[in-house]
């Protein structure tokens, strides 16, 4: 019998090594895996990439990790100069890599897809693209890109069953589909779980294959 | 110049004139600042879809402060209501439709806009210590129309309406229309062209307040 859900945050966590790269699903507060990423930081992995829309927003569960000194690099389109993030990117002690927001999602896709590169015309005229390869197609400039790979994705759904078929809530899908895809072990905070069959399959907003584990974190 | 003659716009008097000019049926995309409220100032009954790039396609009013679902926010992060007929999509495909040119419009802030199109809104200097792109360079790029709506001129009296951008460029050759508070401006392939004046503004007064060259409507 197939069962995705694990019984406790430690066996949620099992496995995640030093050095990992992690993608974190949410926007803002909505959709944010916030029970999984306290259990990260419990579990102590360090040396981690993290690739996340926004990072290391004030009060935010990144920015604890940050605090921990778990994290060596982010990956995302935006930090402010003043949070910690923008701080300790500022004295050398994390590195950096912003990227637009759509190329972001689309990288991401791309790894989940098994594409290994794709071209855009997105910041294809910016600094961006200072040192990178170019090439006008269709009549556009355009930028080459290449997959982001997870080896874990956290990420938060509102239904789950036990082969790990997923919804969300609301504009709390944002990036977790995205980052259910592009990662070798998906780990879902689910707020609901549900008997398998009872999300309507046409429902399935994210179906099992792309799930690994999930944990029932109630409201 | 008579200053005293004319009163330049202010922010959401902006916005109502973007509102105005987007038709029912257009599917648009408004970024943050100015932008974002020239949804509230299209009338309810004319159906135009908004989308907000988290992943929210036919966002409605502000909610009732009762009434807000904390599931549901704009790319900016606010609180917001589903109109009937709205959905939801996924990162990757919201980007899709604003990179694959299925908005009929975008409507973005800038610091500086030039007369070849090019928009410059993310960043004030090219050695900036922290990166702050979001997704302004994926909207830039992708939607049938790209208008601007900024103030004419910055705080210290410089021109937004430029030759070149002189701050780094968001795109390049994508702006089709800027609406400042003081006029409306056509990217043509002459420059930039005059659609509109506040009341008593003289075309002289503009172009003495625009960097780049200006031209009359009839003269293109």
């Amino acid at each position: 019998m197939i069962d995705k859900f694990v019984a406790s945050m430690a066996d949620a966590m099992a496995g995640i090594e030093d050095g990992s790269t992690v993608l974190v699903g949410g926007f803002g507060d909505v959709g944010a895996p916030a029970a999984l990423l306290d259990g990260l930081a419990a579990q102590g992995a360090r040396d981690l990439t993290i690739v996340i829309v926004a990072g290391g927003r004030d009060g935010s569960k990144i920015e604890h990790l940050l605090e921990l000194g778990r994290i060596r690099r982010m990956v995302c389109s935006f930090v402010r100069p003043a949070s910690l993030a923008g701080r300790l990117y500022q004295q050398g002690a994390l590195e950096l890599e912003i990227v637009p927001q759509g190329t972001l999602a689309e990288r991401i896709r791309a790894a989940g897809a098994g594409i290994e590169a794709f071209f855009t015309p997105t910041a294809a005229d910016t600094i961006l693209a200072e040192g990178r390869e170019t090439r006008v197609i269709n009549g556009k400039n355009c930028l080459i890109e290449f997959p982001l790979r997870g080896d874990v994705a956290l990420i938060e759904a509102w239904q789950a069953d036990r082969w790990g078929n997923l919804t969300y809530r609301e504009s709390a899908r944002n990036l977790n589909p995205v980052m259910a895809m592009g990662a070798a072990m998906t780990i879902a905070e689910a707020r609901h779980v549900v008997a398998l069959g009872d999300i309507p399959p046409e429902h399935v907003h994210t179906p099992g294959p792309f799930v690994h584990r999930v944990i029932h974190v109630p409201e | 110049m008579a200053d005293s003659e004319f009163q330049p716009l202010d922010r959401l008097g902006i916005a109502a004139r973007i509102a105005r000019d987007i038709p029912e049926g257009w599917f648009v995309n408004l970024g943050i600042g100015i932008p974002t409220t020239v949804s509230d100032c299209v009338p309810h009954d004319r159906e135009v879809i908004f989308h907000a790039e988290n992943g929210v396609i036919g966002i409605g009013p502000a909610p009732a402060p009762d009434a807000v679902n904390p599931y549901l926010i704009n790319a900016g992060v606010q609180h917001v209501t589903l109109r009937t007929g709205g959905a939801y999509v996924h990162h990757a495909d919201s980007f899709a439709i604003a990179r694959g040119g299925h908005l009929d419009l975008c409507v973005l802030g800038a610091f500086e806009v030039s007369e070849t199109g090019d928009i410059a809104n993310w960043a004030r200097a090219p050695d900036e210590p922290v990166k702050q792109v979001g997704g302004a360079m994926d909207l830039a790029i992708g939607a049938k129309r790209l208008w601007v709506a900024m103030e004419h001129v910055t705080k210290e009296g410089a021109s937004r309406i430029v030759r070149a951008c002189s701050y780094p460029l968001t795109a390049k050759s994508v702006v089709q229309r800027v609406y400042t508070n003081l006029a409306v401006l056509d990217v043509a392939p002459c420059g930039f062209v005059v659609r509109d004046m506040i009341p008593g503004l003289t075309f002289e007064a503009l172009q003495a307040r625009s960097e780049a060259a200006l031209h009359r409507e009839a003269q293109q």
